[in-house]
């Protein structure tokens, strides 16, 4: 090989793995937007987390703006968010936040709570992905606000931090509130 | 009005960044004597504006200014005086602030200690530190301004994150920055020496010293950070192959292939396209390793999409400059020579071979750390590339490299002969034999692998000492003899910090115990020798956290050796509970408690008990690795009186 070819092997091999990743970055459909927002919220009949023997229906979400929240203990990024999920229900009263325990098993899912404290006025269980169909979940952490009449007002993909809250979140609460 | 003045500083920072990138290098390539004499002062006036711009936020932070956002998201009026001073760089946009100040301020010693160095090349070293410069201050005030104001003012700031709320922490990641960012010298002088098309031993001569002292620092860091996590996480583990720790480890991989390889380009004029690549490498993985760890994007592929300006940016940023050199040595490497030929039992060979391995394990490890991320955005689904595979990785390869270490420094350059050198050889396999045998017996068969290493490491070295003391001048460290200088002895204690690092290694992976255990008040638990007394646990008051505290008294023979207070501190501003362990620390082992969690009313603890023989060696092996590069970079033909008589 020349020495004028081979001099071009390292930004070759740059280019190709720049394209690749750039290429897998498009793929990411992170940027879907939830058909359901501005809909009713849809059917979520699930028995309740922490017993088993109660059933929970989506009549739990009206009378209070809620933030409903997939969360799975197996998730990294759920676990992330926790810590805020926790300040969130600690400092709006008004606000419930409600879980939807996504893909887990009921004794892991209790484990983090009691490891990391527990932020949900209710938990919906969810293990065979039941509601998470419904509501179009892709991923956890995903995260619905719904009003006090039960319609979802916006849905959040990924973790939720402070600025997240503040600026993506928030906006839509006070919309819900003055209502 | 001060954070104004630190914006303010900011923008003109990049206004001199922008000259300082330009004005010089124009002037070298038109021999502009006034645009090439522009270059230092301007190295200067940047570093000048970066440090007040920091100082600024400095000055925010202790004067618990919250009306700016950074400071209010990062501290608050309980933090003592010491965090509050790290917490200027425990975010995101004090730790670019950060990394921008090294980075001018390498610029500026640059600057200061070239006065041995051509005009046109220091000129060209300055302006490629100047386009660095203004990627991170655009970077900076385009998405990351750290002076943005917030009105209503809060009264009271969220605190910095309770785990980096520690003297380890504090000054880790200076340390590793010092080490990223030293890498960017190596690799303004390769681009330079490109831009002229000259690549000579001057040219290695001059940029093997900066990154050696580059390397020290992020040799340093990486042990800071290992220590840091090994007592403040609770797990009493060292290294975790945590994307974090990788985006570290990778650019000192590389570093250390670079510094092998300037070594043989200084000595040798060989392997010069080779030595380019790797600084090209060393500070591209350096800048990934920043903007992996910073953009939060390792934890969560969902990070990117929380802010895309700055996603967008960074990988602009990273093509800009990797493609732009890439495309730099494309157009250049063409017209440079080969350099010394050598034979295949030659040092040469050795470092090339110790090359070739250093940068297959940099290739796995970014491999490793990037696949989930890749698989992640591709949608391909989930995969984690853990500890199993790395540690896989690195037990296959660490025998090549050091079987390699251990012979490369004893052969001659250019050709040696086997004969010379086999009843050295013989003696060195004889021992190692000797030591394998004896820890697979006596202590257990992995430990004799990992042994058999060292001794092999330790005992070629020591015949390469003797041999070199018969055949040449005393021993007298500094005294300027022929070739018995300071950068010898650098290499020598290097690799025996390497030798020392895999003893701690081998023995504190097999001989540690670790026992989880549950105790009540005045609960007994003996483990390896040691007998625990638990006295319970009482609340107690920091600052701004509350913390249970345990005691544990430890008994050895009967004889109280030491009381241990393992805390477990719950912060005021929230978050999960941190764990300090309590650790008795020794030159031969440490003994662990971190406490886990209550059980029941009655005052039982889970408890976390381990015995770590030797672990202390491995960050005893990494200070003398960065010993070891402290010497050789003040070997004397590096220091400009020498330089300056040739």
């Amino acid at each position: 090989m020349s020495k004028t070819s081979r001099a071009l092997i390292p930004l070759s091999i740059f280019i190709a793995l720049a394209a690749l990743l750039f290429y897998g970055l498009q793929l990411n459909p992170r940027e879907v937007p939830s058909p359901l927002v501005n809909q009713p919220a849809p059917a979520l009949t699930l028995p309740s987390l922490k017993d088993p023997q109660q059933m929970l229906t989506a009549e739990r979400l009206r009378g209070k703006v809620s933030l409903v929240n997939v969360w799975a203990s197996w998730c990294p990024s759920c676990r992330q968010e926790h810590a805020e999920l926790m300040r969130i229900a600690r400092e709006n009263n008004d606000v419930q936040v409600i879980g939807l325990n996504w893909k887990d098993t009921r004794p892991e899912a209790l484990e983090m709570l009691q490891q990391f404290g527990d932020p949900y006025a209710e938990i919906f269980f969810d293990p065979d992905n039941r509601a998470g169909i419904d509501w179009g979940v892709y991923g956890a952490p995903e995260t619905f606000i719904v009003d006090a009449q039960g319609v979802i007002r916006h849905k959040r993909i990924g973790p939720i931090n402070r600025e997240v809250w503040q600026t993506e979140m928030l906006p839509i609460i006070e919309q819900c509130r003055g209502q | 009005m001060v954070p104004e003045l630190g914006h303010f500083a900011l923008i003109l920072a990049l206004v001199f960044a922008v000259l300082q990138a330009t004005m010089p290098l124009i002037g070298s390539l038109r021999h502009s004597q006034t645009l090439i004499a522009l270059a230092r002062p301007l190295a200067w006036g940047q570093f000048t504006f970066i440090s007040i711009s920091f100082l600024a936020l400095l000055f925010a932070f202790l004067a618990d200014d919250f009306s700016v956002v950074y400071v209010a998201a990062n501290s608050n009026t309980l933090m003592p005086t010491l965090y509050k001073i790290s917490a200027v760089w425990g975010a995101h946009e004090g730790s670019l602030l950060l990394w921008v100040l090294m980075l001018a301020g390498w610029g500026a010693a640059i600057a200061l200690f070239s006065r041995n160095l051509p005009l046109p090349m220091v000129a060209r070293v300055i302006s490629v530190q100047g386009m660095v410069a203004i990627g991170f201050l655009l970077f900076m005030l385009l998405t990351s301004n750290p002076f943005d104001r917030i009105f209503p003012m809060p009264i009271e700031g969220r605190d910095l994150n309770p785990l980096l709320q520690d003297p380890g922490l504090a000054i880790h990641p200076p340390m590793l920055y010092m080490g990223y960012v030293g890498f960017s010298v190596a690799f303004a002088f390769a681009i330079a020496a490109l831009i002229g098309g000259k690549l000579d031993s001057a040219w290695a001569r001059w940029s093997r010293s900066w990154t050696t002292v580059a390397w020290v620092f992020l040799t340093l860091g990486i042990a800071l950070g290992s220590w840091w996590s090994y007592y403040e996480l609770g797990w009493g583990g060292w290294w975790f192959w945590d994307p974090v720790e990788n985006a570290s480890f990778m650019p000192w991989l590389a570093g250390t292939a670079l510094i092998h390889s300037l070594a043989v380009t200084e000595k040798r004029a060989a392997f010069k396209t080779w030595t380019v690549l790797l600084a090209i490498s060393a500070f591209s993985l350096s800048l990934l390793g920043t903007f992996l760890v910073r953009s939060g994007v390792l934890t969560s592929v969902h990070a990117f999409a929380t802010d895309p300006t700055r996603g967008a940016f960074i990988l602009i940023f990273l093509c800009i400059v990797i493609g732009g050199s890439l495309a730099l040595y494309a157009w250049r490497a063409p017209s440079i020579s080969d350099g010394g030929r050598f034979d295949l039992f030659s040092r040469e060979s050795f470092l090339l071979i110790n090359n070739l391995l250093l940068v297959t394990l940099t290739v796995l490890v970014l491999f490793g750390t990037l696949a989930p991320l890749i698989y992640d955005a591709a949608g391909w689904g989930k995969i984690s590339v853990g500890f199993p595979w790395f540690n896989t990785m690195f037990i296959y390869l660490s025998p090549l490299l050091i079987a390699a270490m251990g012979i490369g420094p004893l052969l001659h350059w250019k050709r040696d002969q086997f004969r010379r050198l086999a009843p050295q050889l013989g003696l060195a396999i004889a021992l190692t034999v000797l030591v394998v045998v004896l820890a697979m017996t006596l202590l257990q068969p992995a430990i004799g692998f990992g042994l058999g290493l060292a001794a092999w490491l330790l005992t070629t070295h020591v015949i390469n000492l003797f041999d070199r003391s018969k055949r040449r001048e005393p021993i007298t460290i500094g005294a300027g003899k022929r070739n018995y200088s300071r950068s010898y002895y650098g290499m020598w204690i290097a690799h025996l910090g390497m030798v020392v690092f895999i003893i701690g290694v081998t023995l504190v992976s097999h001989r540690g115990s670790e026992t989880d255990v549950r105790l009540s008040p005045n609960g007994v638990y003996e483990n390896s020798g040691y007998r625990f007394q638990f006295n319970g646990v009482e609340v107690v008051k920091g600052p701004n956290y509350d913390a249970f505290r345990g005691e544990f008294v430890v008994f050895q023979d009967e004889q109280e050796i030491t009381r241990l207070y393992p805390e477990k501190r719950k912060y005021f501003s929230g978050g999960m509970p941190m764990t300090e362990a309590g650790i008795d620390a020794g030159f031969l082992r440490d003994i662990y408690i971190s406490l886990g969690e209550p059980i029941g009313i009655t005052g039982d603890w889970g408890l976390r008990v381990y015995y770590k023989p030797f672990v202390r060696w491995i960050w005893l092996g990494c200070i003398l690795m960065a010993l070891g590069g402290l010497f050789a970079a003040s070997d004397r033909r590096y220091r400009p009186q020498r330089v300056a008589s040739i």
